[in-house]
């Protein structure tokens, strides 16, 4: 590890230097103005609907909505006393994509097809946001230094696997969904995959850190690359049949993708060894080879993908419909959108949860998207940030595994959504309406803010 | 680790490239094409949103405009009269293709036509709401109304053009149907699966299109006039005039229409065969001159051309060759496998009319801007020249005298000489005839060339023929031309 050490202490001076000249009240008064920004723009994101839509102002989901920006001040306040050194874009950026996600879920309601009365999609999401911010509290309470996580990898492990199997649980199974990917237990349904990415990075994390010299160092060398030993390859195979299984026996072709790919990701800042990253593509593209031979319905996903607009593969039940005129969405929104609450983007069917980001698209144009995706960037940036700057190893891998699962989750949704891949059902994080999916990316929030904050205000090595 | 930390931020980046590439491509680069796509609802609606341009006649009428609506499509489609001009306009709906009128100039009437790009940037830039432009028509209400009338209940279509600039002034098509019932936003779906299932199909323009039929005798003009360009035949040569004909190499006998002989002598000459509408000496003509001269002298009259007035108008047919004496001689006198629309014959007519120059069909004469200031102004087009003036005259007198004293007495017209020629052409055995007319008035200086055409034997089966059925509809509708 001579190399990563020499990293290291190059990267240091600049880490402190910053933490030096701001301080910590500085840090948080930053975060204060992004928020007020960030709730700014929800708020009238959520007004410009109901003027586009309606054509008047509804005081109800405005009180409701006023509520949230309540709460996450709320959270910004438990961050002054709890963890005053955190990261202070994290909140800001979170806020923001949760609270567009809002209005535009709450814009698919109000659409001809969506009117629907009582416990409406956007008054659910408001309630699961809160309940989100509300986790990600717990967490900055309950986890008071990230380095606790690490006594838990093998827990985490075994919650990991039991969270991934709940849904082929008989009894908990919710019926009538296209994945088996949720759990119902009384009126409450839930992704418990969603919560598997924490789990599953804490288990990464410390399992990585416990066994990297032997899986960086050892092996032979075959050609020019160094393979693995048969014990050290046990853990990749496990979590590549975990993935499998999850395509598989859940028909969930997202989650897999992204579990592996967060894993191989890890895998490969912990050991800085190519030949690991070779080896995830070709297990990845053998798996999605044999997917596409065995599973009708990941084949129909590829077909759909790369001929949406042939023949009548539009019309067919199970086709291109929905990819199609998601990209019909996005290309009618144009450069500038057609306003919010002014395209008709609950054409495409899922418009409020997998296919958001072309409802985004349609009502704010180019310069939307790319507005969005500009802050996901940025939200991974500040994760990389922290696994660069992390004083130990656990809080790097666990911070970069964390950033790379949301990047590499808005690539395959958005990427399925722009056909710039296949589409595999995932939820774009913070935007799509779901309640699991916000639950887990704040936690995920929550940990970032964490680990941003043991790293500044722990102690500084000697340059 | 931050090495690879590095590589992983890099692959990332590469990621998020990738989905801001495929966003512009989508949104930007390939936006224009995608909204064209016919499977997008979005821009159909959208298309929608816009008031809709006019629909006018000749003399500044409105038969078809958009008043608002106070449902999500903010306009209705409304249109006057819309028996008397549904072959014209057309309907439009924002589920399924506009047709006619409102299809063909689609662009132009919702606004989104390139050349009324200015228009659109003004609207944006003043405020104001974008409209559609305007479409004002060639067809005549005069006209328009007598052609509809004399036909009828009858199935069938008339076309009436002014040979001199091609103008269209009318064009009926029965049975018609009501645009509004398509046009209705809750019930126009309904209201148009009901007309597709009605036999005979009212949607169906029988004036350009549909399923043709053979033009009978009245494409014995096209065999006179393919023999005189040849330079072999003038109207005074004859050919032999028995009562009945062998086709050769066949057990086929053909007759003329009243199974006599063609006049009295043992020949009958091409202007005695055209004026009494003899079959017979045509199958000899036809025989003679080949069937390539036969073709040729049809293509230049339009046959087998895409013609867009700018209604797609369904090519008329001279069977492809080589084709056998029998068959050619068939053909000659409108049989076999010839076909055509009424509009096909109409510009025979008033090729012949006009001195043996074609104008080119049109129906539109302006577009007009919202404010109904002209925008653009349709000038009279030569489409060909079928004939010389030489034959034309020639041709002219043979119709003339077949108005006059021949097959096509019915279009007669008291003080004005009217050049005509009829047609009965058979279909399956058994099956009723279709009934024709073309010709055009006054003859030596034509204002008008007509064709009507009469499916189903105009409901008389075997015993109907063109001058006791097609040919005063025409006369009708001469006269409506003359007497404006």
């Amino acid at each position: 590890m001579a190399d990563a050490n020499a990293t290291t202490t190059l990267a240091r001076p600049s880490a402190d230097r910053v933490t030096t000249r701001r301080p910590s009240t500085r840090l948080r008064n930053v975060e204060l103005a992004l928020l007020l920004v960030a709730v700014a723009v929800a708020a009238s994101a959520i007004l410009l609907v109901q003027l586009g839509a309606l054509g008047h102002i509804d005081g109800h989901i405005v009180t409701l909505a006023a509520g949230l920006a309540a709460l996450v001040l709320a959270l910004h306040v438990v961050l002054r006393f709890v963890a005053r050194d955190a990261d202070p874009f994290i909140l800001p950026i979170a806020t923001a994509l949760n609270g567009i996600g809002i209005a535009e879920i709450y814009r698919i309601d109000l659409s001809p097809t969506g009117v629907r009365q009582g416990w409406d999609d956007g008054t659910s999401q408001i309630a699961w946001t809160a309940l989100g911010i509300g986790a990600a509290i717990a967490v900055l309470f309950l986890v008071r230094n990230h380095r606790l996580l690490q006594r838990y990898t093998y827990i985490a492990m075994l919650v990991s696997i039991v969270l991934l199997v709940l849904p082929l649980v008989p009894g908990l199974r919710l019926e009538n969904a296209a994945a088996n990917v949720w759990v119902s237990v009384g009126p409450l349904n839930f992704q418990p995959g969603e919560i598997a990415k924490i789990t599953l990075a804490v288990f990464f994390a410390g399992f990585l850190v416990a066994r990297r010299d032997s899986l960086a160092m050892v092996g032979r060398k075959v050609l020019f690359v160094r393979l693995p030993r048969g014990r050290d390859l046990g853990p990749i195979l496990v979590v590549w049949v975990l993935a499998l299984a999850v395509i598989v026996f859940e028909h969930d072709l997202g989650t897999g993708l992204l579990l592996f790919g967060m894993f191989v990701a890890m895998l490969y800042v912990a050991t800085g060894r190519t030949s690991w990253i070779a080896l995830g593509l070709l297990l990845a593209a053998g798996g999605a080879y044999a997917a596409t031979q065995v599973l009708s319905y990941v084949q129909g996903r590829v077909t759909n993908w790369l001929d949406a607009f042939q023949g009548d593969l539009y019309q067919q039940p199970g086709g291109s419909f929905q990819i199609v005129n998601g990209i019909f969405g996005l290309a009618h929104g144009g450069l500038f959108g057609t306003g919010l609450g002014q395209g008709r983007p609950d054409i495409t069917p899922a418009a409020n949860s997998d296919f958001i980001m072309a409802s985004l698209g349609e009502e704010l144009g180019l310069v939307g998207v790319f507005a969005i995706l500009s802050l996901y960037l940025l939200f991974v940036s500040r994760g990389f940030r922290i696994g660069y700057s992390g004083p130990d190893d656990f809080g790097k891998l666990l911070a970069v595994g964390l950033a790379f699962v949301i990047a590499l989750q808005c690539f395959i949704v958005i990427g399925g959504v722009m056909r710039v891949i296949p589409n595999t059902g995932l939820t774009t994080p913070f935007l799509a309406a779901g309640g699991s999916s916000l639950i887990a990316n704040w936690m995920i929030a929550g940990l970032l803010l964490r680990i941003s904050d043991t790293i500044r205000s722990g102690p500084r090595t000697v340059i | 680790m931050n090495r690879e930390l590095k590589r992983i931020s890099a692959l990332v980046v590469v990621m998020f490239t990738a989905l801001f590439v495929a966003s512009s491509v989508i949104q930007v680069f390939q936006s224009q094409n995608l909204d064209g796509d016919s499977r997008n609802q979005r821009a159909r609606a959208d298309q929608y949103a816009i008031q809709r341009g006019q629909i006018l006649l000749s003399d500044g009428t409105a038969i078809v405009t958009s008043p608002k609506s106070d449902d999500q499509f903010r306009f209705d489609r409304d249109y006057k009269q819309p028996r008397l001009y549904a072959a014209v306009t057309g309907y439009y709906n924002p589920i399924g293709a506009p047709t006619g009128i409102e299809g063909a100039l689609n662009a132009q009437l919702a606004g989104t036509s390139s050349d009324r790009l200015f228009d659109r940037i003004q609207n944006i830039v003043t405020g104001q709401d974008p409209k559609g432009a305007s479409v004002q028509l060639t067809i005549d209400p005069t006209v328009q109304k007598a052609a509809y009338d004399a036909l009828g209940d009858r199935r069938g279509a008339v076309v009436a053009l002014d040979p001199r600039t091609g103008a269209v002034l009318a064009m009926v098509s029965k049975p018609s149907f009501d645009p509004n019932a398509i046009a209705d936003h809750a019930d126009g779906v309904a209201a148009y699966e009901d007309l597709v299932k009605q036999d005979p199909n009212p949607l169906v323009n029988r004036a350009i299109a549909g399923d043709l039929n053979p033009p009978g005798s009245t494409f014995k003009i096209i065999s006179t006039s393919a023999a005189l360009e040849s330079g072999k035949y003038k109207p005074s040569s004859t050919f032999a005039s028995p009562r009945s004909y062998r086709l050769p190499g066949t057990d086929t006998v053909i007759q003329n229409a009243v199974g006599e002989a063609c006049g009295t002598g043992p020949r009958a000459s091409i202007a005695l065969a055209l004026s009494l509408s003899c079959n017979i000496p045509f199958a000899q003509l036809g025989i003679a001159l080949g069937d390539d001269a036969l073709r040729t002298q049809a293509q230049k009259f339009g046959f087998g051309q895409q013609l867009s007035i700018p209604l797609k108008v369904t090519p008329s047919v001279y069977p492809a060759g080589p084709l056998d004496d029998s068959e050619t001689a068939q053909t000659a006198f409108g049989q076999q496998d010839d076909r055509a629309t009424p509009m096909q014959m109409a510009m025979v007519a008033a090729a012949i009319g006009n001195g043996g120059t074609l104008m080119k069909p049109n129906l539109v004469q302006k577009i007009l801007s919202p404010s109904l200031a002209p925008v653009s102004q349709f000038s009279p087009e030569v489409l060909s020249k079928p004939v010389s003036q030489d034959t034309a005259d020639a041709v002219r007198t043979m119709m003339v005298a077949s108005v006059a004293s021949g097959a096509a007495t019915n279009a007669r017209i008291e003080g004005v000489e009217v050049a005509g020629k009829t047609g009965t052409a058979q279909n399956g055995t058994g099956d009723p005839y279709t009934l024709w007319f073309t010709g055009f008035a006054p003859a030596s200086n034509p204002q008008v060339a007509v064709a009507v055409v009469v499916e189903n034997g105009g409901g008389l089966g075997q015993t109907g023929f063109g001058n006791l059925v097609a040919a005063p509809i025409a006369k009708q509708v001469m006269e409506a031309v003359l007497n404006r």
